[in-house]
């Protein structure tokens, strides 16, 4: 395979860290909260395209759709259950993170008891390598290539052109004018951990049509690297979390050509680190100062 | 030379000129004022002045030296100490470790001294025990030490606060809307207490404050801002027949 | 944190006098086979877990900061010393002691690679990067020749054996009182009262001459250093170790000790460090559930009790005398009354 492939690669695999970290940046906008709970929402959408598709024998273009309402559903049930309490009385940070993680948590190992923790394999789309020139791509990449732009064009509408999304750019930019100004935060609230999880659900059904198998922990490492790119491109911009998303992806990829492909995930993990020290509001992000 | 001076001090915010070429001086001792309309510019004045935000330009010295590029830290050490317009105490930290907190640059044991509790440890805790229960005194506040602080009533609250600020042994303290929430007999004893503590500690002062009748009967001096910009300074009486300023208070 | 100085003196005496008779009646039972050799080797386990419980309470309680890769520090302590141990060459007396030393430097050293970058912020990014460097360095340890990979590293010697059955645990023991006893008297010094201000307001504590940056690192290298000596014992407490046994479940463990005895006190962190492990032990075949109900204890305790279950109060034997005995004489006394 040549450099180009495995850029594209990259590509195709960035597109999934994308919209999963678009998830991570949106909720953190919103409400400062890093939610490890994210990483598992798309365990979630995994599993329930796995019940609808395998289990019950259903077609994708219900189980698709399905995936995304029960993720969304999900989102918004974690938002009121376990950080509405915290976020309304404006509790610590620190108490919120761990709330956090506990969600996380539970949905990791009552879905092991459920599931058991063995890895299952299902497959979404038939995948045939398709022929461009020189170069020969596997229709997944394309297809997460081409599905991550139009979500986040849509996203990008939706923020900047509708009334929800204004309403969801006042409450990130001052929460407490916002409600003076007649919005319900609440609402806007529970609407992005609704918007965010759909998309993980999206992610979830890319990646398991890339990678087909699921299994419960397995957005721990995929729920970090998102994280890893939201902060990349600058957490809380819509065009930093995708263009984090494709970077990472790239890096991941050549990494695994052309340097080594056990060490990845360290590599990936330095680069983090390194981006931290060198510029802490990522390549997009504003920086946002703490009122004093 | 003058104790704090700031020369073409700006800062921007996003395109937003939120502070345009401030000229200001302070001199030791001086009880200064400075005022505006909400939203003109004062707090982001004295977040500059502590080093919490950069200066887009200009200069700020204090006593000769260049402050900016300091971090906070270094120049509460260096002599400026402050209030927050929303108090920030350590809320769950008794009054007299609050203090203790603010006396922590004056201590000298190591970490090491702590851990293994030799006697320098003993001595200077018994040190600043007596040091911050002396200060908390000032306003009859002795009682209080041993409290938490998030349990004191409002009023209590800012005065431990002003405190704190004095414990780190300032040359200028800012105080930032300290009468806000104050009653008219609560505003007139900090008056009192503002002047006081000049005499006592030997500092000077620059309050923020929308309270009129404080600032005209405390201040010596007083600096307008009006969208970020400084419109008028002077005496509170030269101040009082200002006409950008009465324009800008009422907004025509 | 009243009380006069007499009293303060009579609870030092007491606690001591009470730590050492713990100390002597434990060994006098190993020794003379009471407690035999798997007891022995949970109660050292019990001493590991106060250790990690109560540095982990120091970064996360004390100072606020979330840390979710301690088991990480701990795989990198644990790692160092048993490959010191194993190829140096030396009399295991001498060797495990400098071995614990090096296991903590070097978890120290990894603390203050991700430390500098993740600290120099305000805001989270603490937990998530542990929590990364968690994951990552159990992935390296599994794809490392030196490690042994994902075959365990097998054959630490252990101090402990059939005819000296005890000095896994003296080692654990004392450690453990150690580090109990130096976190105290820094907690109570300037230096703690510095690392609680940065909790209670950054800002604040900031622009009232606190280096933040400095104890915020410090607190964190520290818990990361004394996290890699626990990993030390813990490798020769058991003579075979592998990366599954550093995973984020144990990172988890830890942080619910902390939660549970109270962010930020000390004794808390020792009390549910040691029934949670005994628990644990004896609940073996439910640990499917256990993660489970982890989780939801998380939840609820940080939606009705954010300070964690015993709060940041500390306990004393002295202190619960006096509390009876008030009691007892009818007058009311404030649940929140402390003292040294």
């Amino acid at each position: 395979m040549d450099f180009t492939t495995h850029v594209i690669n990259g590509l195709g695999l960035g597109s999934i860290y994308a919209l999963v970290a678009l998830g991570y940046s949106m909720v953190y906008g919103i409400v400062q909260l890093i939610n490890f709970a994210h990483g598992d929402i798309i365990m979630v959408g995994g599993y329930s395209v796995y019940l609808i598709m395998v289990m019950n024998g259903l077609p994708a273009w219900i189980a698709i759709p399905a995936s995304l309402i029960i993720c969304a559903v999900m989102g918004m049930l974690i938002e009121r259950i376990a950080y509405h309490r915290l976020l309304v009385h404006n509790a610590a940070r620190i108490s919120l993170l761990i709330t956090a993680l506990g969600v996380s948590m539970f949905l990791q190992n009552s879905f092991m008891l459920l599931f058991g923790s063995e890895p299952k394999a299902m497959s979404i789309f038939d995948s045939q390598p398709i022929n461009l020139g020189s170069l020969v791509l596997d229709f997944s990449t394309l297809l997460n290539i081409s599905v991550s732009v139009v979500m986040m064009i849509g996203l990008q509408l939706l923020v900047n052109k509708t009334k929800i999304g204004k309403a969801m750019q006042a409450t990130s930019e001052d929460a407490g004018a916002a409600k003076l100004m007649g919005i319900n935060t609440n609402n806007v609230v529970l609407f992005t951990f609704a918007v965010g999880s759909a998309l993980a659900a999206v992610g979830a059904v890319l990646y398991c049509n890339t990678y087909p198998q699921i299994k419960p922990d397995m957005g721990n490492l995929l729920g970090l690297k998102a994280f890893v790119a939201a902060v990349l491109g600058g957490i809380g911009s819509i065009p930093g979390a995708m263009l984090g998303g494709y970077a990472l992806g790239v890096a991941e990829s050549l990494t695994k050509a052309y340097i080594s492909t056990r060490l990845t995930d360290a590599i990936v993990f330095s680069i983090l680190i390194l981006m931290l020290l060198v510029k802490p509001t990522g390549l997009m992000g504003k920086n946002r100062k703490e009122k004093v | 030379m003058h104790l704090l001076e700031t020369k073409d001090l700006g800062i921007v915010f996003g395109g937003l000129q939120a502070l345009n070429e401030l000229h200001m001086v302070i001199d030791d001792g001086e009880i200064v004022g400075l005022i505006g309309p909400n939203g003109a510019g004062k707090t982001t004045v004295f977040n500059l002045l502590t080093g919490v935000y950069v200066p887009s330009g200009g200069a700020i010295r204090l006593e000769g030296n260049s402050i900016i590029g300091k971090k906070p830290y270094q120049i509460n050490r260096i002599g400026i100490a402050r209030t927050f317009q929303n108090i920030r105490l350590f809320k769950n930290m008794t009054v007299a470790d609050n203090i203790k907190v603010a006396m922590n640059q004056n201590m000298k044991y190591k970490i090491l001294t702590a851990m293994f509790r030799l006697p320098g440890c003993w001595r200077q805790e018994r040190e600043v025990d007596k040091k911050a229960r002396e200060l908390l005194r000032i306003f009859d506040m002795e009682d209080t030490a041993d409290q938490m602080a998030a349990n004191l009533p409002y009023g209590q609250q800012r005065k431990l606060e002003i405190l704190r600020a004095l414990a780190s042994k300032p040359k200028l303290l800012l105080l930032d809307e300290p009468a806000a929430g104050m009653n008219p007999t609560e505003t007139r004893d900090l008056m009192e207490t503002i002047r006081d503590i000049r005499g006592r500690f030997n500092v000077a002062i620059l309050l923020i404050e929308h309270d009129m009748s404080l600032v005209m009967n405390v201040c010596e001096r007083l600096y307008v801002l009006d969208y970020g910009t400084l419109i008028a300074e002077g005496s509170p009486d030269k101040i009082r027949k200002n006409e950008k300023v009465i324009a800008a208070y009422l907004g025509c | 944190m009243g009380g006069t100085k007499k009293s303060i003196g009579v609870s030092y005496i007491i606690n001591t006098t009470l730590v050492v008779l713990l100390f002597f009646v434990l060994l006098i039972f190993i020794n003379t086979g009471v407690i035999g050799r798997y007891n022995t080797q949970v109660l050292t386990l019990v001493c590991i877990n106060i250790i990690l419980a109560v540095s982990l309470n120091l970064v996360t309680g004390v100072l606020g900061q979330l840390v979710l890769g301690h088991a990480g520090f701990m795989l990198v302590g644990a790692y160092a010393s048993a490959l010191f141990t194993k190829n140096i060459g030396l009399p295991l007396s001498i060797s495990f002691p400098i071995s614990l030393l090096l296991g903590g430097l070097l978890a120290a050293l990894f603390g203050v690679v991700i430390g500098i970058p993740a600290l120099r912020l305000r805001g989270d990014y603490l937990a998530i990067i542990t929590l990364g460097f968690g994951e990552i360095i159990r992935v390296v340890s599994y794809n490392l020749e030196i490690t042994n990979g994902a075959k365990a590293l097998s054959g630490i010697k252990s101090l402990s054996n059939r005819q000296n059955p005890s000095p896994m645990f003296i080692y654990a023991f004392l450690i453990a009182v150690f580090i109990i006893v130096i976190l105290f008297t820094f907690g109570r010094s300037r230096h703690g009262r510095a690392v609680i201000s940065i909790r209670e307001d950054e800002i604040a504590s900031e622009s009232m001459g606190i280096n933040t940056i400095y104890y915020k690192l410090f607190v964190f290298v520290f818990a990361a250093f004394i996290a890699g000596v626990a990993g030390g014992i813990f490798a020769h407490n058991y003579g075979t170790i592998d990366p599954a046994k550093f995973d984020f479940n144990r990172s988890v463990e830890i942080l619910i000790m902390v939660v549970l005895g109270g962010m930020g006190s000390i004794t808390g962190s020792i009390i549910s460090a040691g029934s949670l492990t005994i628990l644990s032990e004896k609940l073996r075949d439910f640990s499917q559930y256990r993660m489970i109900l982890y989780s939801v204890i998380l939840i609820i305790v940080m939606l009705f009790r954010p300070s964690g279950l015993l709060g940041r109060y500390e306990i004393s034997v002295p202190k619960i005398l006096r509390y009876i005995k008030k009691r007892s004489s009818n007058k009311k006394v404030p649940p929140e009354a402390r003292e040294e």
